[in-house]
């Protein structure tokens, strides 16, 4: 395993964890908001949005992630909707994960107790004011920890692009290993892998952290 | 002065409130008495408008108002609840001045000199920055009193303010009371202990049990 060949092929492998990252960020960034949301409708007294945000969430945690990419990419099409691979991509991931993350953030306003609602209401906070100001970072305290275990997943998960043609950080390596017959490059993906999950391990322990003020 | 006429509450079909009538005269207190199960936390819960009254007639100052609708209106009622529902991840003076700032429009800086004026007040002038796990009961209790008096209500509710406590706590419990009656507060308390009330109301209103025939 020479520096040499190690050198060589490194830009290319740095290309493909570009790809990775951005689907990365782009499909946290979508869908920590949008899984709120689809939370709070989850728990709301409207019986058909409730229907339909169930409906959602048993079809996006019901099948694989790769068949969604691929009926994104190579289905939507046919009935008139067209994506980039990469928009294809982030819509489907972040479809995918909203639909986890709602689940996650729906148990933690369960846990949270009636008597904060009932706190700010005599207070006269309007609904928007206590979810934004008393509920809501109650919940990102309690749900961080499972939080956590999917945006480690979603590093990993992102490599399934491969099928839609998207030459992320798994791919690079895939390609110089069939190429130049050697694990080599598998083996530094592996290690690429690891050093973006250390980093996410990282921050998330800060994130925990700084909630951790009070009990 | 707070009138309730002719308040009636069901749940499910059984009547647990049927025709209640009350008077507080401004800067007294009403002691709400009446074993377990009477309805005495539903009738609080109606007057403060976190339940629905199926019927009855709510004046204030001779004006009607209705509990349920009091985001509109000037502050009316301060509720202290019987396990206080502070926010856990807010400090103790952030409690107090979250609602001030954000429904009554103060200024940050105002609001909480106004809360360290409360603080102090209540005997906690050094504990605003700490947080509600690090209180003891009366404490919490205090901060919840500090939190609604920050509103400016015109009427003060409590639910059962001794029971989450330890019996000691009692008798400063009731001079609290007293001093805030003192300082012209009308107040509204529910209790299953009558010498507690009898230390502390002007009137007394027994709620009985509707359903307990036979
Ligand atoms: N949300 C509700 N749904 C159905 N029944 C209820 C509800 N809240 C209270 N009740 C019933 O109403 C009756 C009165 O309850 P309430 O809590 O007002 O009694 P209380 O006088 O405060 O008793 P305690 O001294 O034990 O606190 C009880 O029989 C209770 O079961
Ligand atoms: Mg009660």
């Amino acid at each position: 395993m020479s520096i040499n060949y190690i050198s060589e092929i490194l830009p290319s492998l740095l290309n493909g964890t570009k790809l990775t990252l951005s689907l990365f960020f782009w499909t946290l960034i979508g869908s920590l908001p949008l899984g709120i949301l689809v939370s709070i409708g989850l728990t709301s007294k409207f019986k058909p949005l409730q229907w339909i945000l169930n409906f959602y969430v048993w079809l996006m945690r019901g099948t694989p992630l790769l068949l969604q990419l691929i009926f994104v990419f190579y289905g939507l099409p046919i009935i008139g909707v067209v994506f980039q691979r990469y928009e294809a991509a982030l819509f489907a991931f972040i479809l995918n994960y909203a639909a986890y993350f709602a689940e996650i953030f729906r148990g933690g306003f369960q846990s949270i107790n009636y008597g904060q609602y009932e706190g700010a209401r005599v207070l006269r906070l309007s609904y928007f004011q206590t979810l934004r100001k008393i509920i809501i970072p109650q919940v990102v305290k309690i749900v961080i920890p499972s939080i956590g275990n999917e945006v480690i997943n979603l590093v990993k998960d992102s490599s399934l692009v491969y099928v839609i043609g998207l030459g992320d950080l798994l791919r690079a390596g895939n390609v110089a290993t069939s190429r130049d017959v050697t694990l080599v490059p598998l083996l530094m993906v592996g290690v690429i892998y690891l050093i973006l999950v250390g980093i996410c391990t990282y921050l998330l322990k800060k994130v925990e952290q700084r909630y951790a003020y009070y009990k | 002065m707070l009138e309730i006429k002719n308040l009636k509450k069901s749940f499910d079909g059984r009547q647990i409130l049927n025709g209640v009538d009350l008077t507080v005269e401004d800067g007294q207190i009403l002691c709400i008495v009446g074993p377990s199960g009477a309805g005495k936390t539903t009738l609080l819960r109606c007057i403060t408008g976190l339940e629905a009254a199926d019927s009855g007639e709510f004046l204030i100052d001779g004006q009607p108002f209705d509990p349920k609708g009091m985001e509109a209106s000037d502050a009316v009622m301060g509720v202290v609840f019987q396990d206080f529902n502070l926010f856990p991840h807010l400090s103790v003076l952030e409690n107090i001045t979250l609602a001030p700032q954000l429904v009554l429009k103060e200024a940050k800086a105002a609001a909480e000199q106004r809360g360290l004026d409360l603080l102090d007040q209540l005997g906690l002038e050094d504990k605003g920055g700490l947080y509600p796990y690090q209180l003891s009961g009366g404490q919490k209790q205090r901060v919840a009193i500090a939190r609604a008096l920050a509103m400016k209500p015109k009427i003060l509710c409590y639910d059962e303010p001794t029971s989450a406590l330890d019996p000691q706590l009692r008798d400063e419990v009731a001079t609290l009371l007293l001093k805030l009656k003192a300082q012209g507060m009308t107040q509204l308390v529910v209790t299953h202990d009558m010498d507690f009330a009898e230390k502390i109301a002007d009137k007394l209103l027994k709620v009985t049990a509707l359903d307990q025939k036979g």
